[in-house]
């Protein structure tokens, strides 16, 4: 029982951390696709903001699993 | 893997416990397992970390040193046009962010950028490496990449929050500091509600910082050796993507703890009232 509950606690944490990077990522690139269409002479100042943002909202996700492999394969 | 008998929690165990070194019942030792690790206590000390990390470290000012004694009125060679971009690079993201004056930020953002970068580069060595070579070397543990411990990245978190509070109490006096704690944002009669707000808002700082970097560079490492091990034979297909990927997390991750200490520190810099 606890070994399962290890499982769905690791499939939880990739699902939903996936589910909000997804979210994040699509509204930041499609905004950062549409000022770059209204003003293309922005483009390299709008590129070096996205990245930062999107290394913002990349951590998270991406340290969820993390946790979530290391509940997988090593506790579990 | 190193050797057969091992199974895969063992391996992913092995390889995520750092080489911890310490004092105890009177001599100094290095720790076999993380129970033995644990035991050490306070004066524990991640001896892996703490000596790559210093290596980096050292080769990093070594080369920079070594190109700016070398600097040619003339036509730039590879290596001085190479540090020439990095500097212009850094000042550029300085000058974008950072608006009050002051002489320090400048290569403080250089140094964490590319002792960073150059820790989570480390990343990029296949995970069986290191460890193997240190096996043959009698020590048990290795783990290469310094910003995989979260002793290293919460210490630079640390370093960069002190140096806000320095800051803060310089530019602001500590009437400032503390009113800018306390009467921000509902006045004067919301006092606790302030300081509690405005407390959360300054713990989690290095907080974040310090995690953020941490978690991403072992959510990696993590990655990394669930790929080695698989069968040797599928192993390239889905390390070389992966490393290709993580070429540009290891660059982002350093960029943003070194962008986000600059806005920390203009923060710091701007007086409010």
């Amino acid at each position: 029982m606890e070994h399962a509950l290890l499982f769905i606690a690791g499939a939880i944490m990739m699902g939903l951390g996936a589910l909000g990077a997804s979210v994040g990522i699509g509204i930041l690139g499609g905004r950062f696709l549409e000022g770059a269409a209204r003003q293309p002479e922005l483009i390299p100042m709008l590129r070096t903001q996205f990245f930062i943002v999107m290394g913002l909202v990349d951590a998270v996700p991406m340290i969820a699993v993390g946790l979530a492999m290391y509940i997988l394969f090593a506790v579990a | 893997m190193t050797t057969e008998a091992l199974t895969s929690s063992e391996y992913i165990r092995h390889h995520l416990q750092n080489l911890t070194c310490g004092l105890q019942n009177g001599h100094f030792h290095c720790a076999h397992d993380a129970a033995e690790a644990k035991a050490m206590g306070f004066w524990a000390l991640n001896v892996d970390t703490l000596g790559v990390s210093l290596v980096l470290g050292v080769l990093f000012l070594f080369f920079f040193r070594q190109v700016a004694k070398s600097a040619a009125q003339g036509v730039p060679g590879g290596a001085q046009n190479f540090i020439e971009w990095i500097v212009e690079f850094i000042d550029n993201s300085v000058r974008g962010s950072f608006t009050g004056r002051n002489a320090l930020v400048a290569p403080l953002a250089l140094t964490i950028f590319i002792w960073i970068f150059l820790m989570n580069l480390m990343d990029l060595i296949p995970v069986d490496y290191i460890p193997f070579v240190a096996e043959k070397m009698g020590l048990g543990h290795f783990k290469v990449v310094p910003s995989t411990d979260p002793n290293a990245t919460i210490g630079m978190a640390v370093g960069v929050f002190f140096l806000v509070l320095f800051y803060s109490i310089k530019i602001k006096g500590v009437g400032g500091f503390l009113g800018e704690l306390t009467l921000q944002p509902f006045g004067k009669f919301g006092l606790p509600v302030n300081l509690f707000l405005e407390g959360v808002n300054l713990i989690a700082k290095p907080v974040s910082l310090s995690l953020r970097l941490f978690g991403n560079m072992y959510a990696g490492e993590m990655i990394f050796i669930l790929i080695a091990l698989l069968p040797f034979y599928v192993q390239w297909t889905l390390s070389l993507p992966w490393a290709i990927f993580h070429i540009l997390i290891v660059t982002l991750q350093a960029f943003i703890f070194m962008t986000l200490t600059i806005v920390y520190l203009d923060m710091a810099h701007q007086e409010h009232h």
